[in-house]
């Protein structure tokens, strides 16, 4: 099983898989061949959706809390950048350096996600859902009716990355190496973090939060500094979203946007970090090219249909899918060869143990 | 209520001086210092009852929501799109007919129909997997609203009810006297007084329903332990279904009246989930008289902060839920 030998702990060279040597030759070599609508629209923005639906990933799959006010802590940092730097909205717009604004805005989402789990750990279960969802409709309300702060119903618009080292980092390749890094940075983080001891307590209390307790683990306090690491990455992606969008409103943190978060991570799978970057571009090249199949306006049919179906008939989402796939190859495969192939599949899989006893 | 008030005096004795304050606010000509501190009277008491209505709104369709999550686990987040659903088809109905009383009728039973068919083809299939249910009933939403929103597009709906539930009451509440002597009465609009009694009315015969008759008392014991009742020889799914059409019919109830005291149009059904959220957030999940308790203080927190800091009332919503959250996590009325 993939997910035994994720948890093992020790990562050496020969872990890596050749697939994972080709996706990233291909996604740092993709500027070179795509055009500027795919690096910008598809690709940068698979990889900023991805890393938010990320932070949901790592709170829904390593420690169980399905949280909906993810997006609503990027959406804040988001805001917290139009606040404190620069707008063309004459509202706010401190003008505060670019670095300053961005440690500012990334903590203070990360202060928001410890806040909002705070506020949610204490209940467990489903409850998180509903406290979460409570969050993000009240956040997308007050943004609304909040001129004083928020600019209210407008938004604020003209918010830029800074130019740096003569590059302008809004232009399609350079935001999307920037996108990349950021992508890549907190993929290999959570995949790192999976495997440390902080990361299996998260698991093993996810699994068994009584038992945990008994043994001597602090859960409460382990649920909420994971709510910080996930605001930590979600802030990052707010800081992105509204660097690519230019502009943040109460559009940007509706609740129908926080539920596509949770679709994506949802469709692409909870099991692994890659899971919410596979869904996230599917989720962009269906929302770019649904056009083709139906119409625009009922996108929302489409997207909602294939959350249902992955629901229903995958719960573990195109991972699942893929796993399923992989497992039934590898049965018949077996099947072909004897036994002895079992043997070889790793020290990790139960097939060998059984051998071995 | 005795009980009550031998176990926690101190709060009693707080709760009762706080309602003699509102009642003297409410009957008392105001003194030209209050009015100085609180504005006009007319405001403060019009929204006391708006609050206290809306309060009425928020308990119909959020009881719905506890009954089922009370029964069987299931957090039910299309509940917005069956009060939304319940009140394009209330509105067709009654305009088809021009009897509004018909269309209250058409969206109780068609919303409770739709919510037997969720509960026996999809939600039966995954017992026991509530955040798979939750998730279900996410994507149900995402697909309800766009499909209504392609039959009724984004146009504002008005219902029209029978005459004699529109226009103003003179309330016996006196709001200024007059120079001349005169005494100014306050006008109240009928219909949001209408909606106040059938929520009251509505919240007695649940309670008869569930505390004096023996399918309520199956429902209770159900929600003990399930298991065992089904050992006892009742058919449990029947019961589900019967509770599942109950909490989506006054879903759908309360669309209509809802949207006959408002009005109705797309992204309503995210508002009143939020209320329904809240309220059972706050009042505590599974219990009806928490869910009366809870909408009463959301309706009257969400009107007061609308009327007297606007761009701060939804924080003020947001607060009494974390503040409840922290002392009592699982709702004022809500059991372990």
């Amino acid at each position: 099983m993939d997910s035994r030998r994720l948890f093992s702990g020790s990562i050496s060279f020969k872990d890596i898989h050749p697939a994972v040597l080709i996706a990233a030759v291909f996604l740092l070599a993709y500027p070179s061949f795509a055009t500027d609508f795919f690096i910008f629209q598809i690709g940068a923005y698979s990889l900023i959706l991805g890393t938010i639906a990320l932070s949901l990933m790592m709170l829904a799959g390593y420690g169980g809390m399905v949280s909906l006010a993810q997006l609503t802590v990027a959406g804040f940092a988001a805001y917290l950048m139009a606040i404190l730097g620069e707008n063309s909205m004459d509202v706010m717009g401190l003008g505060w350096p670019w670095w300053l604004t961005v440690i500012v805005s990334v903590l203070g989402a990360a202060l928001f996600s410890t806040f909002i789990g705070a506020v949610s750990v204490r209940t467990e279960g489903i409850y998180t859902i509903m406290i979460t969802l409570a969050v993000a409709v009240a956040f997308f309300y007050f943004v609304r009716q909040n001129y004083v702060l928020f600019n209210g119903f407008t938004g604020f618009a003209g918010v830029e990355p800074p130019t740096l080292f003569g590059i302008y980092w809004r232009d399609p390749v350079p935001f999307y190496y920037l996108s990349l890094t950021v992508a890549i940075g907190f993929f290999a983080a959570v995949y790192y973090c999976a495997q440390s001891t902080y990361g299996l307590g998260l698991q093993a209390i996810r699994d068994n939060p009584r038992r945990m307790r008994a043994l001597g683990f602090n859960v409460t306090l382990h649920r909420i500094v994971a709510y910080f690491f996930a605001g930590i990455i979600a802030g990052f992606g707010g800081v992105l979203l509204v660097w690519f969008n230019g502009r943040v409103s109460p559009g940007t943190v509706g609740v129908d946007v926080a539920i596509d978060i949770l679709v994506i991570a949802v469709v692409g799978g909870m099991r692994h970090p890659i899971g919410p970057f596979l869904g996230a571009i599917a989720f962009v090249l269906l929302e770019n090219f649904a056009i083709d199949l139906i119409d625009r306006e009922r996108f929302n049919m489409v997207i909602g249909t294939a959350f249902l179906l992955v629901v229903l008939f995958s719960p573990d989402g195109l991972l699942g899918l893929w796993n399923r796939f992989r497992d039934r190859l590898r049965f018949r495969g077996n099947a072909l060869l004897g036994d002895e192939r079992v043997n070889k599949d790793g020290p990790a899989s139960t097939g060998s143990l059984e051998k071995t006893e | 209520m005795r009980n009550f008030v031998e176990r926690h005096t101190f709060w009693a004795i707080v709760l009762l001086l706080v309602a003699v304050i509102f009642l003297w606010m409410i009957f008392a000509v105001w003194p030209d210092w209050l009015v100085d501190a609180l504005g006009r009277k007319k405001t403060f008491v019009n929204t006391l009852l708006n609050g206290v209505t809306l309060g009425g709104l928020y308990f119909l369709v959020a009881s719905g929501f506890t009954l089922i999550f009370g029964l069987m686990r299931n957090v039910n987040l299309a509940h917005g799109s069956m009060y939304l659903l319940g009140a394009y088809i209330g509105y067709e109905v009654a305009d088809l007919t021009g009897n509004w009383f018909l269309g209250l009728a058409a969206a109780f039973i068609s919303v409770a129909i739709s919510g037997v068919l969720l509960q026996v083809l999809i939600f039966r299939r995954m017992a026991n997997d509530d955040l798979r249910q939750t998730l279900v009933t996410i994507g149900i939403s995402i697909i309800a609203a766009d499909a209504m929103l392609a039959i009724w597009t984004g146009t504002t709906y008005q219902f029209s009810p029978p005459d004699w539930l529109f226009g103003a009451a003179n309330l016996p509440i006196i709001s200024v006297i007059k120079s001349s002597g005169a005494a100014v009465y306050i006008k109240y609009p009928v219909f949001r007084l209408v909606v106040l009694v059938i929520a009251v009315a509505v919240g007695i015969s649940l309670w008869i329903f569930l505390n004096r008759t023996r399918i309520g008392m199956m429902i209770r014991a159900g929600v003990n332990d399930r298991e065992m009742l089904a050992a006892t020889g009742v058919n449990v799914q029947l019961v589900f279904v019967l509770v599942f059409a109950i909490g989506a019919g006054l879903a759908g109830f309360a669309g209509v009246i809802g949207g006959t005291a408002l009005s109705v149009a797309p992204g309503e059904d995210i508002r009143y989930l939020l209320a329904s959220l809240v309220v059972v957030i706050v009042g505590g999940l599974g219990s009806i008289t928490g869910a009366a308790i809870g909408a009463l203080i959301i309706g009257l927190a969400e009107q007061f902060g609308l009327a007297y800091f606007p761009t701060y009332g939804v924080v003020l919503t947001f607060l009494i839920m974390v503040v409840v959250l922290a002392v009592r996590p699982q709702g004022l009325m809500g059991g372990r």
